[in-house]
């Protein structure tokens, strides 16, 4: 699928109303974004200088987030009931020194209009002074699920990034603990844990130079909490090594400050920031990405692109289509027999077959949803685009899904059926939900069920049969990809 | 690297403020002393380390080159900065440990750790001086070559700076199908026996075999590699190693300054 590639011509023709699917909308406009956590329904995240983002559908956000201490780069995760916050305090300037302190600090709640909302006083937990190989800024958190401890790297360009654990109840630095070095050349370091394996994330490149920045994300792996971490080629981070994670694309220029956020099994998302956006005034933005893994490694997804695509069933590749006849196209058959039959007398090309050819075929009411064979045939094309106002969730917006060149949609039914209802007309039902999953195919989920309240997914029943049922990352059923892309006209 | 501390300084003010309630010290270390980085050259000879790593450096105090910023490494820059002859001999001199060569050279302000550098004045005319530099035979204690540390260690300019590198790898045979690989924090340019192999732009980092050149044949006997790598506010270093067609590292050398 061709989503790298936003058409140039794409944004001319389509509506002014039409959704820009890249980045998050509002006003997600922050610097160095902590890893997004959920607080009672609404996501925040922190920046550098102080406040940060709130959102409570995950698509569109606002500012409002308050965290004190100013400083830069923060992190932020949940412990038990509580949130830890953690930030960083630098000196010095551009060429100065780098003396610096990694802070931490708790609060009940990260709702600033809560009467729980009150942080804790900040408490040192690492530092560097002005000259040594480190420079204390940019703090990441990981809490490591197979033991329960907590760890933290920090650093920047200024010498090694650095590791040290902190107590998970109080926040503080476990006493005795002596930082170890971990990566050099980097910053915006996180860790995180998957499958057997420890991930350090780190930034590379040119840092807060607008539409110049170069940063790009990196990651290298260990199995040992501690390291070494190495990348695909062999390279430790302490040697400069990092596989990519995110680079710019197109517009967005310059990924910076992964942060993890799990969704559910086979459903996560990344973080970032984007130095520059160059569709929202070259500001610094609020990114979220489908988090993929391929062979243990994470890569960010694409962002979904509108377009028009074969829906295709991971189940045993049947596409999703409009129950019609099947309407025969020309091109007869040729080249059996050694080409005998396809001779002199067959075309230098055969035209797809058109919508108008069959069109006046179809029921002119509601069709029953059904898959087969693909043969790219129009009632099984579909324009998928997403649909201004009609709110969002983490990283993405609500989509249409129609039969190409028409207004037939693709609906839920209320009992829990799919259909292509005859006209759209933005109904819930009518509106999807596109996850990429961390395999690289797609969730794909109404955003309400007429009478049912629990979430509901795409689901191949049978080879033929898609209806809607409860998501499974471990089948295949529950999996779909989008294929064939073609861009909107 | 266009330092995320720059804008830090700006919020500065507000940490100072906060009520902090430390859970550790402060001060964990100091500032680190020359010897955690390199020592003198004192063998005869040395190998490269178990990766291929070349460790033992002639390395010529800095030349002050006042770069404010890491965005100017543009190829050319770097071209024209690095081809630029400052002292005499420079991209045919065998130095030894202890030469001097006398350079002229912009002046520029002394850091300050605390307030960072003074700010620039775009007006104001450079102003040059006579400088005598010493050249350092030296064994690194790490892979890289912590320039920075070189510099600092000395009590010489750290930033906004040119490095010079010359090192000799003896072969007891022809090598063909040898490329160097590098690894330079900000722009650098390599060659060896006088052939230009290398330009590294950019503002970049020292990554390990970041960039490599064609397939070059060392020769029976001494092979002359001379680098010299520039620098704005960022903390100099190089990596440095040969490596075989097939991307392993050569460890088979003999390395020297003399």
């Amino acid at each position: 699928m061709k989503q790298n590639i936003k058409y140039l011509c794409a944004g001319l023709i389509l509506s002014a109303a039409a959704v820009d699917m890249y980045g998050q909308i509002g006003a997600p406009f922050i610097h160095d974004p902590s890893t997004i956590v959920e607080c009672d329904g609404k996501y925040y995240t922190f920046g550098t200088g102080g406040g940060g983002l709130i959102s409570e559908d995950g698509w569109h956000w606002s500012g409002g987030a308050v965290r004190p201490g100013g400083g830069a780069a923060p992190d932020a995760m949940k412990i038990g009931d509580r949130y830890l916050v953690a930030y960083s305090a630098t000196g010095g300037g551009l060429g100065g020194g780098h003396a610096g302190r990694i802070l931490t600090m708790w609060n009940k709640t990260l709702d600033p209009n809560s009467p729980d909302f009150k942080y804790t006083d900040p408490v040192v937990v690492a530092s560097s002074v002005e000259d040594e190989d480190c420079d204390a800024i940019d703090v990441g958190l990981m809490l490591d699920p197979t033991t329960g401890r907590l760890w933290c790297t920090y650093g920047t360009y200024y010498g090694f990034i650095r590791q040290v654990e902190l107590d998970p109840a109080t926040g503080f630095r476990v006493e005795g603990n002596e930082a170890i070095d971990v990566a050099v050349d980097c910053e915006a370091s996180v860790m995180m844990y998957r499958n057997g394996w420890y991930y350090l994330l780190g930034t590379h490149g040119t840092c807060c130079d607008g539409a110049n920045s170069t940063y790009t994300i990196y990651v290298g792996r260990s199995r040992s909490v501690n390291g070494p971490f190495i990348d695909n080629v062999g390279r430790t981070m302490i040697e400069g090594g990092g596989r990519k994670v995110l680079s710019t694309e197109g517009r967005r220029v310059g990924p910076g400050h992964f942060g993890r956020y799990i969704i559910e099994e086979g459903v996560e998302k990344m973080s970032c920031h984007f130095e520059a956006d160059l569709d929202q005034g070259g500001r610094s933005v609020l990114a979220i990405r489908p988090l993929l893994w391929k062979n243990d490694w994470p890569e960010a997804g694409d962002p979904f692109e509108d377009g028009v695509y074969e829906i295709e069933t991971a189940r045993n590749g049947y596409a999703l289509e409009m129950t019609v006849d099947f309407v025969r196209t020309g091109g007869g058959m040729g080249g059996m027999g050694g080409g005998r039959n396809g001779g002199a007398s067959a075309p230098a090309s055969v035209p797809n077959q058109q919508l108008s050819e069959v069109i006046d075929s179809w029921p002119k009411g509601d069709c029953q949803a059904r898959n087969g064979y693909y043969v790219a045939r129009p009632w099984q094309r579909w324009t998928v685009q997403a649909v201004p106002d009609a709110g969002g969730y983490l990283g993405g917006p609500y989509y249409k899904i129609l039969i190409a060149g028409t207004e037939r949609a693709l609906a839920a039914t209320a009992d829990a059926e799919v259909q292509v209802v005859s006209a759209f007309t933005g109904a819930d039902e009518q509106l999807w939900r596109i996850d990429q999953l961390t395999d690289g195919s797609f969730r794909i989920m109404p955003k309400k069920v007429p009478g049912h309240s629990e979430p509901l997914a795409l689901v191949s029943m049978g080879d033929c049969t898609p209806t809607l049922a409860g998501f499974n990352f471990s089948s295949d059923n529950s999996k779909w990809y989008f294929r064939h892309f073609e861009p909107l006209k | 690297m266009t330092c995320k501390t720059q804008l830090l300084t700006f919020f500065l003010a507000s940490v100072m403020l906060a009520v902090v309630q430390p859970g550790i010290s402060a001060q964990e270390s100091s500032s680190p002393a020359f010897e955690n980085y390199f020592m003198p050259a004192t063998t005869k000879t040395a190998k490269p380390d178990e990766k291929g790593f070349i460790r033992r450096w002639l390395l010529l105090e800095p030349i002050s080159k006042p770069n404010r910023n890491n965005r100017v490494f543009t190829d050319s820059y770097v071209r024209d900065a690095l081809t630029h002859e400052y002292f005499p001999g420079q991209f045919t001199t065998i130095p030894k440990d202890g030469d001097k060569v006398k350079v002229k050279m912009e002046t520029q302000a002394p850091v300050n750790l605390q307030a960072g550098r003074p700010a620039a004045n775009q007006s104001q005319t450079p102003v040059m001086e006579d400088a005598e530099l010493t050249w350092h035979a030296l064994d690194s204690k790490l892979f890289n070559i912590k320039l920075f540390r070189f510099a600092t260690g000395l009590g010489k300019t750290r930033y906004g700076v040119v490095f010079w590198a010359v090192t000799i790898v003896e072969c007891d045979r022809d090598m063909e199908n040898v490329r160097l690989a590098v690894g330079t924090n900000k722009g650098s340019m390599w060659w060896v026996n006088g052939e230009e192999l290398l330009l590294l732009s950019g503002d970049r980092h020292m990554n390990v075999d970041s960039a490599v050149s064609k397939r070059i044949t060392l020769k029976k006997g001494r092979n002359i590699v001379r680098a010299g790598i520039i620098n704005g506010p960022s903390m100099s270093d190089f990596c440095a190693r040969f490596i075989d067609d097939k991307g392993n590292p050569i460890t088979n050398l003999t390395i020297t300054c003399k």
